[in-house]
């Protein structure tokens, strides 16, 4: 009587279980796994709730990784789509980017482009953060507000920049000819300063994210750690020095970590502010890697600059795990 | 700043100070969006003038006539696009971050660090086996297709954040349901689902801006122009139309008008779960 009643009750989450596992690219697994639900209904009964995510994961993230790498070892071309047949060429689409001139441009764009986003955002969210941590009317309200620029879609930061940064009718440019020492930056059209706006624009949108983790971290540092130095006779530079810094390591190796990884995939900004031009000045990895595939259709030197994206960026992610491990240890 | 906290001796003084400059910091950074809304009420002739006219003195609304004549039907497919990826997304992923969070389950840092690895994932990388993978499925230039594509960005991202919030419901109240004859599936549905209610909002609007904003996977899987997102609109707007700025400035006015009202809605949520969640990709 029990068992009948608590089998039927187990049913309920493997019915449920086989319906969500209809998805498209479930089918190869769900018979095996059907076939053992008999043998230890309950256990399986849980792992359907974390099967369907991870079956959606492997299909459409998984295999598609999968295939990009499978891509950069091919001559893979339009014309690969149509006739399905994509001649296996071992290293040579890595060997022809290495060979490229515009490549080790892209990849020196990359790191500064990189680099002076994570200081840029770093060293502006902390002064943000650390201002905030002061007392005064509106302080929560502008705190909020100061979220938009990063809560918005990047098309609508991306176009208010470029039409900010336009030569002759942007504001920019207005207000540097009214001081009268220029007449006005391409800020855009010139190689000499592209890279440059780009990254003032991946900053400005950059900033909110920064300082609500720094924020967030600032707010954990004990308080009488800042009384006992104040005791002490330590100033204000003291305090900053010799407990906020050390105190705040651990979620700053997060922001930055974060950080790097976000920038290093960054496409959205250059692409609409750019398109890597003028004169490739702007290309990083990333819209590198877009043009090659999708302007220039020759999808398997495109997949070769993602697979070294890919190795930089999974190097980040566990520089990451590992700080985010260690921030949590000091929380506890 | 010393200087400020220096010459002002009262505290009174000192916050209004605070407030000040807090007010022009804010001011700063939040400048390129006024001007957005000043360039798309100014009538198109005037954005071209040498010197900027910092008011809408006399708004004009020829900007959002034709914005909206040109750009409704994009508005519209973002927001089935994206209403569809925040469903799906918090379908797969509230099942998900219950097992992960409170079902013992063996293999669960292995899981976990999928979850992690996939969020890092660059999607440029991936968009090119994603195209190859679309085009033998027949999902390209189709609204299933991007549904599909847009809930890879999120989905992990509402796993992760979900679990935290589903792991600090307390066991007591899971077991005790247990106890009482509730199966899994019913103990997620009637006391889990309701007790982390803050933390599905919470994924569920972020899981809807990710959708909104995405630009990549529409551009690549989408670039016949049968279904246009609004963030492909605007793109091909300023591609073929760079002197209506007052027009392109409206557009991205309306396409910023969602997400905020979203984010005010849903204000109260977020806050009571923004230590968890202050993470976006």
């Amino acid at each position: 009587m029990l068992r009948t009643e608590q089998g039927s009750l187990q049913a309920w989450p493997s019915r449920e279980g086989q319906r969500t596992l209809a998805l498209p690219g479930a089918g190869a697994g769900s018979k095996g796994i059907m076939g053992r639900v008999r043998v230890n209904s309950e256990k399986l009964a849980k792992y359907l709730f974390v099967l369907p995510a991870i079956l959606y994961l492997a299909t459409f993230c998984l295999y598609p990784l999968y295939f990009s790498i499978q891509m950069s070892l091919q001559d893979f071309t339009s014309a690969s789509f149509v006739s399905g047949v994509a001649e296996f060429t071992g290293f040579d689409n890595f060997r022809a980017i290495f060979a490229d001139p515009i490549f080790a441009e892209a990849s020196l764009h990359t790191v500064v482009f990189v680099a002076a986003c994570i200081a840029g955002q770093f060293v502006l969210g902390l002064l943000l953060a650390l201002f905030f941590q002061k007392v005064f009317p509106l302080n929560s309200l502008l705190r909020a507000l100061l979220l938009l620029p990063w809560l918005l879609p990047i098309i609508v930061s991306a176009t208010i920049s470029r039409w900010m940064l336009d030569q002759d009718s942007g504001v920019m440019n207005q207000v540097l000819r009214s001081t009268g020492l220029t007449a006005g930056l391409p800020w855009l059209t010139s190689p000499a300063q592209a890279l440059i706006a780009v990254i003032a624009v991946q900053v400005w949108i950059g900033i909110p994210f920064c300082m609500v983790i720094l924020y967030g971290g600032l707010q954990n540092i004990p308080g009488d750690l800042y009384e006992a130095a104040a005791l002490d006779g330590a100033g204000a530079w003291t305090k900053f020095r010799n407990i906020t810094l050390p105190m705040l390591r651990p979620v700053s190796a997060v922001v930055v970590t974060l950080a790097l990884i976000y920038t290093l995939k960054s496409f959205d900004v250059i692409w609409l502010l750019t398109r890597g031009g003028p004169a490739n000045a702007t290309h990083t990895l990333a819209t590198l890697s877009y043009q090659r595939s999708f302007i220039e259709f020759n999808f398997g030197r495109g997949a070769a600059i993602g697979d070294l994206l890919l190795i930089v960026s999974t190097v980040a992610a566990l520089f990451y795990l590992r700080s985010y491990r260690r921030s949590i240890r000091a929380e506890r | 700043m010393s200087a400020v906290s220096t010459r002002a001796r009262r505290p009174g003084t000192r916050k209004v100070l605070l407030t000040g400059l807090a007010l022009l910091i804010t001011g700063f950074l939040l400048f390129p969006l006024y001007w957005m809304l000043n360039a798309s009420l100014q009538p198109g002739s005037a954005l071209f003038s040498r010197s900027p006219s910092w008011f809408p003195t006399s708004p004009d609304f020829g900007g959002y006539e034709e914005a909206l004549a040109t750009q409704l039907g994009n508005l519209s497919s973002s927001l089935l696009i994206a209403c569809c990826v925040t469903a799906l997304a918090l379908i797969l992923a509230v099942p998900a971050a219950y097992g992960l969070a409170k079902l013992h389950l063996p293999g669960i840092t292995s899981v976990m660090f999928l979850m992690l690895f996939v969020q890092m994932l660059p999607a440029v990388v991936m968009v090119n086996g994603l195209y190859a993978l679309f085009n033998q499925m027949g999902l390209l230039e189709s609204y299933l297709g991007l549904i599909i594509a847009d809930t890879t960005l999120s989905l992990p991202f509402a796993v992760l954040l979900l679990r935290s919030f589903i792991e600090s419901v307390p066991d007591s109240i899971t077991e005790a349901a247990r106890v009482d004859g509730a199966g899994p599936l019913r103990t997620l549905w009637s006391i889990v689902v309701p007790a982390s209610r803050n933390g599905i909002v919470t994924a569920g609007v972020f899981t809807f801006l990710f959708a909104w904003s995405d630009f990549l996977f529409a551009l690549t899987l989408t670039s016949s122009g049968t279904i246009t997102p609004i963030t492909l609109g605007i793109y091909r707007y300023i591609g073929t139309n760079t002197t209506d700025w007052n027009s392109v400035m409206a557009t991205a006015i309306l396409a910023s008008i969602p997400p905020a009202v979203l984010l005010v809605v849903a204000q109260r949520h977020i806050a009571a779960g923004a230590t968890a969640g202050a993470v976006k990709d």
